[in-house]
């Protein structure tokens, strides 16, 4: 049977989502103006990222309709560029998802990425985990369009599909700097395209170099072809379970470090010793390098002694 | 926090240049826009208005429908239990229609020769006296 979702749902998980994206509710408050879940299932969490244009909501709104096909029902958290100038955003994610929106088994959510760099908004890990707890069976979360070094999604989703074009020259390279650790599954979209045969090859050779098992398929999402491939691939990994645990945790924990770091870098600078090393950086006694070595010293002394 | 407006275009009409031009001009005014495309109906522009929890709707008509499509919205509205998101319109509305739509609910209505600036500020001003800000002050609203 095709499940759906109350309308009602669709309201007040809304809003929950907004609460929490502009700070007026705890986590805690919010999730207590949700119906718990019935089923006691846990979501799916499906992370889709890759550079901009590359296809991925067209991508998303053919999963969307192979999971409603499989009687799931499915949110998507949709996360566009917030200008870091006026803050102000253009969310079109939605505009390739439309056809869903008499389904009300189909939520969908469009986030702007705020002042975050992760290619996630800061409360998204939030926002999919309200819509679990609204009792979405899957939970598809697009990124904004990545490079190379926004991974916040290993940290949300349960498998991640990362979605390229057919390579002009050396976007594979590209790709290889960080994509390619968090991707569960390489989709070379726009498979229509000259190239992408190549383009799959040549993933295929750098997966097999890092020595991690990740499907390369290829699909022409705005046709619909390939993509029963990428749900046997999506299958898969959920039913090998903690395919993405290992990964979230180690990176929860870099990120843990990067911030205590920060913090200590930044009380560093507000004591005596860091703050002569400013002035003689200012005064040109010091150059940067010597500057940063040095400070690098007393934050590091004041890690030791913190333990 | 920024002010965000689902930008709709119903009914057959034309292209999106207009909407799409609006949609980037309240960006660079800060705004967090929604946008959803060309051809949607009245149930469309409702669902993702509610999904999206957006502060405003800004409808865009050129055909003459408003009549019949800002009903159907405030009604889908009120069906959903919605009385918290703003609906302004804009496009070619005949003047003598205007107090009927404002009796509907219908905050503002902007004529054609509206500027992106009077949009900006009649939003913001529309926001400022009818918005959620006033109304659910704090936190969401529990489930009954
Ligand atoms: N030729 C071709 N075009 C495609 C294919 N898949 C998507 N497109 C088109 O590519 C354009 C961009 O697609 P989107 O799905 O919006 O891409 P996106 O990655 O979500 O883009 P951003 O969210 O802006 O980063 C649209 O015009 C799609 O119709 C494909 O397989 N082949
Ligand atoms: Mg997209």
């Amino acid at each position: 049977m095709t499940r759906s979702v109350p309308v009602r749902v669709h309201r007040d998980l809304a809003r929950a989502i907004t609460a929490i994206e502009n700070g007026y509710a705890s986590f805690g408050d919010t999730l207590a103006t949700l119906p718990a879940r019935e089923n006691g299932k846990a979501s799916f969490v499906v992370g889709v990222t890759g550079p901009p244009g590359a296809g991925k909501s067209t991508l998303v709104d053919r999963l969307i309709e192979k999971f409603r096909a499989g009687g799931e029902t499915v949110a998507v958290i949709a996360v566009d560029p917030s200008s870091p100038f006026t803050h102000g955003a253009v969310l079109g994610d939605r505009v390739r998802m439309q056809r869903h929106s008499g389904d009300t088994g189909v939520f969908i959510r469009s986030m702007a990425s705020r002042e975050s760099g992760g290619g996630l908004a800061p409360t998204t890990h939030d926002a999919t985990a309200l819509a679990a707890h609204a009792g979405f069976d899957v939970i598809l979360v697009e990124t904004v369009g990545v490079g190379q070094v926004e991974l916040e999604i290993v940290a949300v989703a349960d498998v991640v599909a990362v979605v390229t074009v057919p390579a002009l020259g050396d976007s594979v390279q590209t790709i290889k700097a960080g994509l390619t650790e968090i991707a569960d599954l390489f989709v070379v979209n726009m498979a229509d395209r000259p190239g992408a045969s190549r383009t799959a090859l040549d993933l295929k050779h750098m997966v097999r170099e890092s020595g991690r098992d990740v499907a390369v398929l290829q699909t022409i999402a705005s046709e619909g072809t390939g993509i029963d491939d990428v749900m046997v691939a999506l299958t898969a990994a959920r039913a090998s379970e903690s395919s993405n645990a290992g990964r979230a945790v180690r990176f929860e924990v870099v990120r843990n470090i990067r911030d205590a770091a920060v913090r200590r870098a930044l009380a560093v600078l507000d004591a005596p010793r860091g703050r002569s090393v400013l002035e003689r950086l200012r005064a040109g006694e010091l150059t940067r390098l010597e500057a940063r070595e040095e400070l690098l010293v007393y934050a590091l002394a004041e890690v030791i002694n913190a333990d | 926090m920024p002010i965000k407006v689902l930008v709709a275009k119903p009914g057959l009409d034309g292209h999106d240049r207009g909407a799409k031009i609006v949609a980037r001009a309240l960006r660079d005014a800060g705004m967090e826009v929604v946008y959803t495309g060309l051809h949607q109906t009245p149930e469309m522009i409702v669902t993702a208005a509610v999904q999206e929890d957006v502060d405003v709707i800004g409808v865009s008509i050129l055909s003459g429908a408003h009549m019949t499509v800002f009903p159907r919205i405030m009604k889908l509205l009120e069906e959903r239990g919605v009385d918290d998101i703003c609906v302004i319109g804009g496009g070619v509305i005949q003047e003598n229609d205007v107090p009927k739509l404002k009796v509907l609910g219908v905050r503002e209505i902007f004529d054609a020769d509206a500027t992106t600036q009077n949009l900006i500020d009649g939003i913001e001003r529309v926001v400022a006296e009818f918005g959620r800000a006033r109304k659910r002050t704090g936190a969401a609203t529990p489930a009954s």
